[in-house]
């Protein structure tokens, strides 16, 4: 549990002239699920598709298992491959439910899925929906869908993008519920965004905040809603922070 | 993705019916460039299997204009041309562009219009008078336009008449000599037509009838010319001489004088080539 | 030779131009549309401006760029290479109508995976898509513009008579196709023929459009 998977050093990242994100230092353990708070627009999303090597860095180093790994276009396949991230606007296919929740399995060359398909979609509560095209979903089953595509995956690393935002609570849970259980059994790591500091501190091993693109403090989860040590955490978490 | 792969093997498919014809065998071609008059008629369709046959070679007909046909000889983009402009033939042969030009035959051409005959022109035998009484008259008169033989024709009576010939009346219809003769019926208009076309069209059904005809400036030789080989290593010339050849010789001159005897009871074309009159004589 | 096998001939030679010209401009232009609706490069404006230029260029005009290209008096004719082909031949008028449909095919791929959310290539990226796989991806999601920008590109050159006039030359057996047949028994005044011969046409374009949307709408929709 201890062994350090992501290790980002002197990470920037700007668009435009604009730098949204600057993160000195930040390591992430294997199997830990990290959850970064903090308000819209201060680089959260950004840092998720930069650990999931989707875009390079502007400077900087990130080390995944070891290997300096620059995102990208030119990112190896098979690191992109371990990790896999659900977006907070769920992109699903031109298909059927199930050909979407097949779709990264077909990529990777695998076929004859139908059965592990069914079977996380009864995980996700959608055994019934399977034949049904995808885009003719409501905004939180298509969110599941989204979600049970990432899963089926196993990834090494789940990467959440305010995953539950918009959702009502009965879909919340269910979501919340899928994440633990699938890092209990296969030691996943995940890193979760959220707008909501009770959904961090039920699912955070640690918490990170954010803001204006650098963080501010790491801790666990306890630590870090208990005892900030930076003022601006300890506001934050009161609620007193305006932004 | 096995949808759009179905719709790729479809395509695929298509060009499988695609594939540019094969040749056939390994024929030599004969690319013939030649007036619309030639084919429309149905000379070349009635003559050429003949030579085909005998002498192992296809025969491909590009129908233009006189103009654009000599111009295809002057690119070398034909073997042979068979064409109706004599003093531009001349100046063809002169420059070069040519090595052997033979007579082949004539028609004449006539002063066709609408059975009325609103100008009056019916039954005289000059042409440059009757093309003078027209454009007195302002009577419709369309022409081909096209810088054809018959064009050419057309612009030698004009030029003969003393008249420049432009106004409301003229129509310059810029189109082959079926299409002319279409037109001059459904408008009801005079136009100057070589024989062999508008018989056959009056076969089908147009209502024009001969006006003027006989006059010596209506006369209209063909004759058959050998492009240069030095334009360029494509041009078949060894094909091209057999084809003169077989076209100026007594049998075929004798085909020629039989076409459309069966059909319009007057032949179409009458043989002129060098090797008919001498055994004529 | 009967008056069937005549038109047969001329509907088959029309399939196989047409066909041959549209499996060449979908091989090159649903590759171009990609390029220029996904990819942001310098000098793209002034291609895609191409692009529709093309879209609406005359096909006469291809028509008489193509013989000037191939006559033996031209730039390409006069090398005599044996790959570039003849005028009047179907390989002439193949590479006309080649010209004529690329620009439509591209320009309606083009418009087809423009249209497609740039979110979704990132999320496919995200699920472990190679470029290739996230490309085809998009192109999948843009599948009925795509079918789209094919039948354009066939409607575009199965009617047209410009070009393969000026490039083909209505060679009888050889390079004489629908739409040329036509213009000549018209000006012959053989309207029976060539009113069948609209009519097949006619039929050709229509079935030819019908099936793509059928393909469309039954295995395309999910």
């Amino acid at each position: 549990m201890n062994e350090i998977l992501y290790a980002l050093s002197g990470v920037t990242k700007a668009y435009g002239r604009r730098t949204v994100l600057a993160v000195d230092d930040l390591t992430i353990r294997r199997g830990e699920t990290l959850a970064v708070v903090g308000p819209s627009g201060a680089g959260k999303s950004t840092l998720l598709r930069l650990l999931n090597f989707l875009e390079p860095a502007a400077t900087g180093t990130i080390s995944f298992g070891g290997q300096t790994i620059v995102g990208g276009d030119d990112a190896p396949l098979a690191v992109l491959r371990r990790i896999t991230t659900v977006f907070q606007r769920p992109v699903l296919l031109k298909r059927t439910v199930a050909a979407n929740v097949a779709y990264g399995l077909g990529l990777r060359g695998q076929r004859n899925t139908q059965a592990v398909v069914a079977k996380i979609l009864d995980a996700v509560g959608l055994s019934h929906l399977a034949g049904e095209k995808a885009r003719s979903l409501s905004g939180g089953e298509a969110q599941r869908v989204a979600l049970a595509r990432a899963l089926v995956l196993h990834p090494d690393v789940l990467l959440l993008d305010e995953p539950t935002a918009n959702l009502d609570p009965a879909n919340v849970a269910l979501i919340e519920q899928a994440v633990a259980q699938m890092c209990r059994e296969q030691g996943t790591t995940v890193v979760f965004v959220t707008h909501n500091l009770f959904q961090a501190r039920r699912m955070g091993d640690r918490v990170a905040l954010m803001l204006d693109g650098r963080l501010v403090e790491v801790g666990d989860t306890d630590a870090f809603f208990e005892h900030p040590v930076d003022p601006r955490t300890a506001a934050f978490v009161r609620g007193e922070m305006v932004y | 993705m096995r949808n759009l792969s179905i719709f790729i093997a479809f395509l695929v498919f298509l060009a499988g019916c695609a594939a540019p014809p094969p040749p056939q065998a390994d024929a030599p071609r004969l690319l013939l460039a030649t007036t619309t008059s030639t084919r429309d008629s149905g000379l070349l369709d009635f003559l050429l299997p003949d030579f085909e046959q005998s002498h192992g070679a296809f025969v491909d007909v590009v129908a233009v204009g006189t103009g654009q046909a000599l111009k295809l000889g002057e690119d070398g983009n034909a073997d042979v041309l068979l064409v109706h402009a004599r003093a531009r033939e001349d100046d063809f042969m002169a420059a070069g562009h040519g090595v052997r030009r033979e007579d082949v035959m004539y028609n004449d051409f006539v002063l066709v219009g609408p059975p009325d005959d609103p100008a009056g022109v019916g039954g005289g035998g000059d042409a440059a008078a009757a093309f003078a009484r027209i454009a007195q008259v302002g009577a419709p008169f369309v022409s081909r336009g096209d810088d054809s033989g018959t064009h050419t024709k057309e612009k030698q009576v004009w030029a003969k008449a003393g008249i420049d010939p432009v106004g409301g009346w003229y129509v310059s219809a810029g189109q082959g000599m079926g299409a002319v003769l279409t037109m001059a019926d459904e408008q009801k208009a005079y136009t100057l037509s070589d024989r062999a076309t508008f018989l056959a069209r009056t076969l089908e059904g147009t209502h024009l009838e001969i006006l003027v005809e006989g006059d010596a400036i209506l006369f209209n030789p063909y004759g058959v010319i050998a492009v240069n080989p030095a334009k360029n290593p494509q041009i078949n010339n060894q094909v091209a001489n057999q084809f003169i050849d077989w076209l100026i010789s007594v049998q075929t001159q004798e085909r020629i004088k039989a076409f459309g005897v069966a059909e319009f009871g007057q032949p179409l074309f009458v043989p002129d080539s060098q090797l008919w009159r001498e055994r004529s004589q | 030779m009967s008056l069937d096998a005549a038109l047969l001939e001329i509907v088959l030679l029309s399939l196989r131009v047409s066909g041959f010209a549209l499996l060449l401009s979908v091989l090159l232009g649903i590759p171009a549309g990609l390029l220029l609706g996904l990819r942001r490069f310098p000098g793209r404006r002034l291609a895609v401006a191409a692009v529709y230029t093309g879209m609406a260029f005359p096909p006469v005009v291809i028509g008489l760029f193509v013989y000037l290209l191939l006559s033996r008096n031209g730039p390409l004719g006069g090398l005599a290479l044996p790959f570039i082909p003849s005028l009047f031949t179907p390989q002439a008028m193949i590479l006309a109508q080649t010209i004529l449909a690329f620009p439509l095919v591209a320009g309606f791929t083009m418009a087809a995976v423009g249209g497609v959310d740039p979110a979704l290539r990132v999320q496919v990226r995200a699920l472990g898509a190679s470029h290739w796989q996230a490309t085809w991806a998009v192109l999948e999601e843009a599948r009925g513009g795509v079918v789209a920008a094919v039948a354009a590109g066939f409607g575009g050159i199965i009617s047209e008579v410009g070009a393969v006039m000026i490039v083909g030359g209505n060679i009888e057996h050889r390079t004489r196709v629908l739409t040329t047949a036509i213009v000549l028994e018209t000006g012959k005044g053989n309207f029976d023929l060539a009113i069948a011969l609209s009519l097949v046409l006619l039929g050709l374009a229509f079935s030819a459009n019908f099936l793509i949307v059928y393909l469309q709408g039954r295995s395309f929709d999910p």
